[in-house]
């Protein structure tokens, strides 16, 4: 009797655990001191410790701004939670930089700072990069840097294969060249599609490459995209494990030497030289010829709303310094970025020639969350995700998944 | 429940009584207890004090979370009404809304064969792993502890593993099957095997604790028994049928009870595998209250604590079941 009391605590103590860590109670997290000269600041960059350039120049434009900066790194699918959790406990950071989709949410929950309310001009960026952070006309965070995906090709299969690179320019031309690199025994494109935001981000650029529409899944060009994913997989010219693939092990894919193409973005340039074979970029194409718009990645500088306002001046001062032309141009070379301001990217192409088609990449780039989505954004894409899963799976036709997918998106109770 | 349960039978240590202690209040104590016969007041306050440390741990870290999580069920949540703390109450609503959505038949049919099937294969191979290394054999403490390993690696470890090797095209699994001459099976991204490649993981990862649990309860066997047995003519199998297996039973319900509720709320696993993918088809209870609470950028709390509570409630009705067949066992 006694070991069945001391289990069933032992249970109930378990399962109380596991039921609120998964399903969020309430979490601390470190916030600011109400200390005037301490300003804290987060960011999604776990990789920079307090001796990299990125921590020093966040320091530095602190001391300019005349205070102290207390940064703290998180993981990125991290962050947006952590914002609201510290948020609501009314310790949000005096600055943070978040991850583009999540700032429309940021938005939504009401601890955003519109940037002409803490004074921090935003005229000089491209337009399609900031969009991701305009909710209704008003700009809410400052782009840090822009990344988008493009088609890395492997100069040595495509030659095996008498693939000419400038020749992809369609999807026909695309699914032509795949086909001739299976059929030397080589393999043809990988990508993600994973159950998550990732697999989304990877889709949408053949999405709307064929004039996808995101608020009607289901309509015909939407399918053709869907389908084209599909009979890759169906017929080999894409590998079946791109299902489970998240852009980091699809890169590993690509990185092995045996693939003609990987779909992969900006980041992946420092590693795409390390590989050990000579490859080049091309931008996606879209059905029908010319350059598929992109979705756009890269984090915004925000300003969290604060009870003391005195304190927005200063983190104004700090937002600006971060971007800065000079100091743009350095942080986006770190982070293997390209630059949100037309003179940055000047400078940046002049330096480093092989930026170039990314450039015109984020030039035709698209913000996930623009054109007014916000916050729909991040329910339609998870039932985007599912219909790809869906489909490339075989549980469900191209057709039938996105139907599935359009329905439930548009039933969904906000 | 511990707690009253150890403080009933020892009680709290007598102090001497002094002379002045209130007799009015003492009293008032004697009629509650009256195993503290007129002791000092402090006698009461110290057991408290003793106590105060436990009450406050338990409802920081236990009642609470749950109470949040029962609050967070029953109310309208979105991002603004979360960060301002002004949800309004919503009743059933979000358990309306999970146990309508066409996810949740799959992830209960899901979690209902991935728990039966672990405990099942995790019970039968860890009790036969235990019956043979009680045969104390040399080299068996070696072996038995080679057997732990997947007890002690870092779950991310071990099912980043399985990944890898399920990977279908460059998984070392499909390169066996090939060589023996079997095509490729997609393992984790057919919706028909993904579940099935999850379960096998699930079993590796739990063999050790059955065994580890299974191969101590056998040591308090007495010997005696079997030679008894062995004098009468009993073959092994019908040791094992007649005296290992029914003297193992409390041994047993606890390991099947606690592998049932670890085995309900395995989450990591499944999402490091598999995502609970492709689709929902290996998506359990867990995997989609994570799903819906942290899995897109709009996070669904409501309806994510909602299916939590479900399944709290599934491991509560489970060990209720258990003390049931434990109050019957002891009559």
């Amino acid at each position: 009797m006694r070991l069945t009391r001391t289990a069933l605590a032992a249970v109930a103590v378990c399962t109380a655990l596991a039921g609120a860590a998964a399903c969020g109670g309430s979490g601390g997290a470190p916030g600011n001191s109400a200390d005037a000269g301490t300003y804290t600041f987060w960011d999604p960059y776990p990789q920079f410790d307090g001796s990299s350039a990125w921590a020093k120049l966040v320091g530095t434009c602190g001391t300019r701004a005349g205070v102290t900066v207390k940064r703290t790194a998180y993981d990125t699918t991290d962050l947006g939670n952590k914002a609201l959790l510290a948020a609501q406990q009314g310790n949000a950071p005096d600055v943070m930089l978040v991850d583009n989709p999540v700032v429309s949410t940021l938005v939504d929950a009401g601890i955003l700072n519109k940037m002409t309310e803490v004074g921090v001009p935003t005229g000089s960026i491209q337009q399609n990069i900031i969009g991701a952070g305009v909710v209704g006309g008003a700009p809410y965070g400052v782009p840090i840097g822009a990344n988008t995906l493009a088609l890395y090709y492997n100069k040595n299969v495509l030659a095996a294969a008498h693939v000419d690179p400038a020749s992809v320019t369609t999807w026909d031309a695309l699914t032509a060249a795949l086909r001739k690199v299976k059929a030397v025994g080589r393999k043809g494109i990988t990508f993600s599609a994973i159950g998550t935001e990732e697999g989304s981000f990877q889709f949408l650029p053949w999405f709307w490459g064929a004039k996808g529409d995101l608020t009607h899944l289901d309509d015909a060009d939407g399918q053709a995209a869907l389908s084209l994913w599909k009979d890759w997989v169906d017929q080999g010219l894409a590998p079946n494990d791109v299902l489970n693939n998240t852009q980091t092990t699809s890169w590993q894919e690509f990185a092995t030497g045996q693939y003609a193409f990987g779909e992969n973005g900006t980041w992946q340039l420092a590693n795409a030289k390390k590989a050990g074979f000579p490859y080049g970029v091309i931008a996606i194409p879209a059905r029908d010829g010319g350059a598929a718009p992109a979705p756009t990645g890269g984090e915004f500088v925000t300003v969290p709303v604060q009870k003391d306002t005195a304190r927005y001046a200063t983190s104004a001062k700090i937002v600006s310094c971060l971007t800065s032309d000079a100091n743009l141009l350095s942080t986006d070379t770190t982070l293997s970025y390209v630059a949100p301001t037309q003179s940055v990217q000047n400078q940046q192409t002049s330096a480093a020639a092989e930026l170039k088609p990314w450039v015109e990449a984020v030039a035709a780039a698209r913000g996930r969350t623009s054109d007014g989505l916000g916050t729909r954004y991040p329910v339609i894409s998870q039932q985007l995700w599912g219909a790809v899963q869906a489909a490339l799976s075989g549980s469900k036709s191209p057709a039938s998944a996105l139907e599935a997918a359009q329905k439930a998106a548009a039933n969904h109770q906000s | 429940m511990t707690i009253t349960h150890a403080d009933g039978r020892q009680g709290p240590p007598a102090v001497p009584g002094g002379p002045d202690a209130d007799p009015g209040s003492a009293s008032a104590r004697g009629s509650h207890d009256r195993r503290d016969r007129g002791g000092p007041w402090s006698s009461r306050t110290a057991a408290w004090a003793f106590l105060a440390p436990v009450i406050a741990y338990l409802g920081a870290f236990y009642a609470y979370p749950l109470y949040r999580n029962a609050d967070l069920s029953l109310r309208h949540y979105t991002v603004r009404s979360f960060v301002q703390g002004d949800a309004p109450f919503s009743g059933w609503d979000n358990f309306h809304q999970v146990v309508r959505d066409a996810t949740f038949a799959t992830a209960l049919r899901n979690t209902f064969v991935f728990t039966l099937a672990s405990i099942l294969f995790q019970y039968g191979i860890g009790l036969a792993l235990a019956v043979f290394f009680n045969r104390n054999f040399r080299l068996a403490p070696t072996l038995r502890a080679l057997f732990l390993i997947p007890w002690l690696l870092p779950l991310i470890v071990s099912a980043s593993t399985w990944s890898w090797m399920l990977n279908s095209e460059s998984g070392v699994v499909n390169y066996a099957l090939h060589l023996m001459g079997f095509g490729k099976v997609d393992w984790l991204t057919s919706p028909s095997w993904a579940l099935t490649s999850v379960i096998i993981a699930n079993i590796w990862i739990g063999i050790p604790f059955n065994l580890v649990i299974l191969y101590s309860g056998l040591q308090t066997i007495p010997a005696e028994l079997y030679e008894a047995a062995s004098l009468d003519g009993a073959n092994t199998w019908q040791q094992f049928r007649r005296i290992t297996f029914p003297l193992l039973r409390p041994v047993s319900a606890i390991t099947v009870l606690l592998g049932l509720i670890y085995t309900l709320k395995v989450f990591d696993l499944i999402w490091i595998m598999t995502r609970g993918g492709p689709g929902d088809a290996s998506s359990t209870l867990a995997t989609w209250s994570y799903r819906l609470g942290f899995g897109s950028l709009l996070p669904a709390f409501g309806p994510g604590a909602a299916v939590g509570n479900i399944l709290i409630l599934i491991a509560l009705l489970f060990g209720l079941l258990y003390i049931q067949v434990q109050r019957r066992q002891s009559r």
